[in-house]
């Protein structure tokens, strides 16, 4: 369990932080939120980088602040294992000696990856005689990534580790995040205000905006909420379904993913039947029918209930539909709701073109 | 180019009291130029101030506090003399010191440009791993001065061997203990006849003076490259 309770301001008229969240540990708890919104504070402080004005951190029983009892314990102390958004890798240092920074420094029978471990699973096995400074932006990062891992961290902090660069090297180091996720059962706090990365990496959800938080939770369950505009007001806002791969069918260029409330076909997947996956289906991807449709070409026709009709922009309204256990967003326009008179309680048919799905689409929602 | 005994005595002189005083005042400078880029305390105006100091007071005025602080009758001299038995005004180590005092703000401001450009996220990187103030001082933030630590010094060093004004006042002008290459030139032109003394001597200073700076130069970038400061 990580406990965080922090209040902070700068200047007598600077940004105020009050946050305050618990999030299950292990797993990943990714602090989502625009920019300027105090997240990377909130970071900072939770690895004793910046020293708050009053708040407790505690982590799996172990304080690590408590201004109440005037206890700080000092960050090289603390344990946590930190990946900032600029790397900070030591330039006069070799690749190899980056990581065995922290490694050195930890305590003895202090337990944690081995190095060989590390190396292969990153992929930096090549670079380990190189300089930081010989290295990609996305080298760089994996190597920060390791050489945090690699200081037998107790929790791993990560301060936008993508942010800064551009879509190719995000995309060549976020599976390597999602590795680390699945390898190592370590407590992770993850800021980030990229959406794509809260779907591949977050178990738990804290929406943070103007220094205060505004939800905390499972992402599925933030992902259905009609009241929070941080989410569902994005373009690519729309419900998150924790789905299993069921089958493919490569005739026909599909693959069959059973989620809580039916199946839904996707464009044909790389992955092994069986896999866990996550998918976020766009409000804006889902429309309604009030009669069972024939003669279209969207693949998904699903049976729902009409659970509540919400505001989403201007003329436009956010329809919360039942699916079984499952629960989809659909934003339609208030025409439509006039027009087809929909009401809650009403059973709908709820339509998901498989294309919505295909991984250029995913792709372009990237920010 | 033939010397006599005597000048290269001023040479030898020279670069020993050079020596001596960039080893003397090389740990302080470091010391006040990291207090001075990462400290937050009261006085640190002052403090810089104070460290500029020799840069700005004529260098006879600087000799003549050291006069009166460390002369044999000065509250430190005295003490020095009575307690260890050292005497710093007309003697060697008290040219040095007054080199020392001089050449300081050189260092200090090498260093704190070069302790500027270190980024200090990297500290706090460091002490996220489990460094503690000194091992990040020693493993993170020293190697990476270290460009400027080395051209501060030869620049010291370098100017170190001309200082006339300071030297003069403090520990006089006697050779072979305190008559360095400018005083031995300055000397010889007061001397009839002098004036191929003060050539040769002259031009080894200036040989020297031009030897240092293109020394820190090259020393200063080859650290760099070194560190992977600069991309190959």
């Amino acid at each position: 369990m990580l406990d965080v309770a922090l209040t902070h301001r700068f200047g007598p008229k600077g940004f105020a932080l009050d946050a305050a969240f618990t999030s299950p540990t292990p797993g990943v708890t990714v602090v989502f939120g625009p920019s300027g919104c105090g997240k990377s504070t909130l970071l900072v402080a939770v690895a004793g980088l910046l020293r708050p004005q009053s708040g407790r951190v505690e982590l799996d029983g172990t304080l690590l602040l408590d201004t109440a009892t005037r206890l700080i314990v000092p960050p090289e102390k603390r344990r946590c294992g930190v990946v900032f958004q600029d790397a900070r890798l030591f330039p006069h240092l070799s690749v190899e000696t980056n990581l065995r920074y922290g490694l050195r420094r930890a305590p003895r029978g202090a337990e944690g990856p081995g190095f060989e471990e590390v190396v292969a699973l990153l992929g930096i096995a090549h670079l380990l005689h190189r300089r930081p400074a010989a290295l990609s932006g996305g080298e760089r990062q994996r190597v920060a990534l390791g050489r945090a891992l690699l200081s037998r961290p107790h929790i791993l902090l990560m301060d936008e580790p993508l942010a800064a660069l551009d879509a190719p090297r995000r995309a060549e180091v976020l599976p390597f995040l999602a590795r680390v996720r699945e390898r190592f059962r370590l407590p992770i706090l993850y800021v980030t205000h990229a959406l794509d990365e809260v779907d591949q990496l977050a178990d738990h959800l804290v929406l943070m905006e103007a220094g205060r938080v505004q939800a905390a939770g499972p992402l599925e369950d933030l992902s259905t909420r009609t009241d929070l505009p941080l989410l569902t007001a994005r373009r690519d806002g729309g419900a998150v379904l924790s789905c299993t791969l069921l089958d493919h069918d490569p005739a026909r260029g599909l693959s069959r993913l059973g989620f809580a409330g039916g199946d839904l076909r996707v464009p044909l997947r790389e992955e092994a039947i069986g896999t866990a996956l996550r998918m976020r289906v766009r409000a804006r991807d889902v429309s309604v029918a009030i009669t069972e449709p024939k003669g279209l070409s969207v693949q998904n026709i699903l049976p729902a209930t009409l659970e509540s009709i919400g505001p989403a922009a201007p003329h436009e309204a956010m329809l919360r539909l039942r699916l079984g256990n499952a629960i989809l967003l659909s934003r339609v326009t208030a025409d439509a709701v006039a027009r087809l008179e929909l009401h809650p309680g009403q059973p709908l048919w709820a339509l998901v073109k498989s294309a919505a799905f295909s991984p250029a689409a995913s792709a372009e929602s990237a920010p | 180019m033939l010397l006599t005994p005597e000048e290269w005595e001023a040479v030898r002189l020279s670069l020993s009291v050079a020596l001596r005083s960039v080893a003397f005042s090389l740990p302080p400078a470091v010391l006040a130029a990291w207090l001075l880029a990462r400290g937050r305390f009261p006085g640190r105006a002052l403090l810089d101030a104070l460290v500029h100091l020799p840069l700005v007071l004529p260098p006879v005025v600087v000799g003549w506090l050291l006069l009166v602080t460390f002369g044999l009758h000065g509250p430190v001299g005295a003490l020095l003399n009575e307690w260890f038995g050292i005497r710093l005004v007309f003697t060697t180590a008290g040219a040095s010191l007054a080199t020392a005092v001089m050449s300081f703000p050189l260092i200090v401001r090498a260093v704190r440009l070069s302790l500027d450009a270190v980024d200090p996220g990297l500290e706090a990187a460091a002490r996220s791993l489990g460094a503690g103030p000194l091992d990040r001082f020693v493993t993170v933030t020293l190697p990476l001065i270290l460009p400027g630590i080395l051209s501060g010094t030869i620049t010291a060093f370098a100017a170190g061997l001309g200082e006339f004004g300071a030297v003069i006042t403090f520990a006089s002008n006697i050779p072979g203990e305190t008559q360095t290459l400018p005083l031995a030139i300055y000397s010889a032109t007061q001397t009839p006849g002098g004036e191929a003394t003060a050539a040769k001597l002259a031009t080894i200073s200036f040989i020297l003076a031009v030897a240092g700076l293109l020394l820190a130069e090259f020393a200063g970038r080859r650290l760099s490259l070194l560190l992977g400061r600069l991309p190959r």
